[in-house]
């Protein structure tokens, strides 16, 4: 396909890694922000590839991960209601909420939808009138300028028994907490690539100046993020923390305006809780009063909801970038995807998730226990 | 989650108002709407994201980073040459 195979060609990929690697004199730290990163990075080996100097983090980045288990609980809450016809993306079925998942309460009757666009749910609800249908508007910025639209098209088109139940979550504020944090590590950033395509490039401008980290707008295919970490490293080796574009093909430095207007117009930022982080001010978005016909929140009633997070897990240590899958006792043996503890290892895109995917649960199983046997 | 796909533009057309358009991801068509991307033409490439355009892909910054990799093949050629 182009634009996308050109970027995964091997040789190109070690001369990166190569020219990286002349580069470093120091170890640093470097945190990919967006899920969808991590999983190329560990689909690819991307992070085997780069000198011992640089390590890469695995940020917060994936919509689903962070959604906090008490809107997981709530979504499925209204997915049950009588003559509700719940709409989400595929990612969320398996997610598990303090009893169950959306598969299962779709095997026990619920009618649970699977759309590939918001707007394929506001096409649901002219379909059917007489059914209350609910979208589960998860994601970044992102996905804001679809999830917007819907809601703005449904209002336009009258259709009254259509609406979301808003879980957004933000980028920047997110990283400025990460780096506010005493226990920080991280010293540079990947940059969202797709959340800059719509928000552009000036939100990160006082985050690289206030904390001096190179902030580089990456994409998501070998050769971006091998880029990326380059011109990461290259700031970093000259002392130097700026906003830079990597994805200049997809990304303009003022972001898509059309898409920004439409999302002023729908949210309001709002403060949201982040699994495995916890409340982060001024880090969401929640639905304008004028579209308040279209909030699931307060058209549903949900009894007050209270949750349980398993005590083992660090996925909150492993979003802040503080530790890894492997550094944690319960991966890959009592969590894995089917059995998921915790907010890594709940979608494809979380950074524990990836590593049991690629196989990185029976290395270091390899590692520690078997046994070293003399090859004869 | 934040999956952007490059695709080519086929067909555009307005449905309730909004640019709509079809397009083609190595074979597999899709309909994408193409609202905030008003000045896309039929063959122009879009990143699309959850059946939305999000941004048109710049074809001459695409080729940036493979200038990039002719530079530092040469300057590796030149570090290797014996003196």
């Amino acid at each position: 396909m182009k634009f996308v195979d050109e970027y995964r060609d091997g040789s190109a990929a070690r001369t990166l890694a190569d020219t990286i690697a002349r580069t470093v004199t120091r170890p640093w730290t470097i945190m990919e922000v967006c899920g969808g990163q991590t999983h190329t990075i560990v689909k690819y080996g991307i992070d085997r590839l780069l000198p011992k100097e640089v390590e890469l983090v695995h940020g917060p980045g994936c919509p689903v991960c962070v959604t906090s288990l008490e809107m997981i609980d709530r979504a499925h809450a209204i997915a049950s209601w009588p003559g509700v016809i719940f709409c989400s993306f595929g990612d969320m079925l398996r997610v598990p909420g303090s009893r169950a998942d959306l598969l299962q309460l779709k095997s026990q009757g619920a009618d649970i939808r699977v759309v590939y666009s918001p707007l394929d749910a506001v096409n649901l609800a002219a379909a059917h009138p007489n059914r209350k249908v609910v979208f589960f508007a998860i994601g970044f910025e992102t996905t804001a300028p679809p999830n917007a639209m819907a809601v703005w098209l449904a209002r336009k088109r009258k259709l009254r028994n259509f609406s979301v139940l808003v879980s957004h979550v933000l980028v920047p504020p997110m990283m400025t907490a990460l780096l506010s944090a005493p226990d920080n590590r991280v010293q540079g950033f990947l940059g969202a690539g797709h959340v800059c395509t719509v928000m552009g490039l000036s939100e990160y401008v006082p985050i690289a100046k206030q904390f001096g980290v190179p902030i580089v707008a990456t994409g998501f295919e070998p050769l971006d993020l091998l880029e990326g970490i380059l011109r990461t490293v290259q700031q970093l080796e000259e002392g130097r923390g700026e906003v830079e574009n990597q994805y200049a093909r997809a990304v303009r430095p003022e972001g898509n305006p059309a898409s920004r207007q439409l999302i002023a117009d729908v949210f309001e930022v709002c403060d949201r809780k982040w699994r495995g982080v916890g409340l982060i001010s001024q880090s969401g978005f929640a639905l304008r009063e004028e579209y308040r016909d279209h909030d699931a929140e307060r058209l549903f009633e949900v009894d007050h909801i209270e949750t349980h997070e398993s005590s083992v897990c660090i996925s909150g240590q492993i979003l802040k970038g503080l530790k890894k899958p492997h550094d944690c006792p319960a991966f890959g043996k009592e969590c894995s995807p089917q059995t998921p503890l915790g907010a890594t290892m709940v979608s494809s895109e979380g950074a524990c998730a990836a590593y049991f995917a690629y196989g990185r649960h029976l290395e270091s199983r390899t590692a520690r226990e078997l046994p070293l046997v003399p090859v004869v | 989650m934040c999956l952007g796909i490059p695709g080519k533009v086929t067909e555009t057309y307005r449905e309730h108002d909004v640019l709509m358009g079809k397009v083609d991801f190595g074979g597999v068509f899709k309909r994408v709407c193409l609202e905030h991307v008003p000045e896309v033409q039929i063959g122009e490439y879009v990143l699309v994201h959850v059946g939305f355009a999000l941004t048109r892909i710049d074809e001459a910054e695409a080729t940036r980073v493979f200038a990039l990799l002719k530079e530092l093949d040469q300057l590796g050629e030149l570090e290797e040459a014996p003196p």
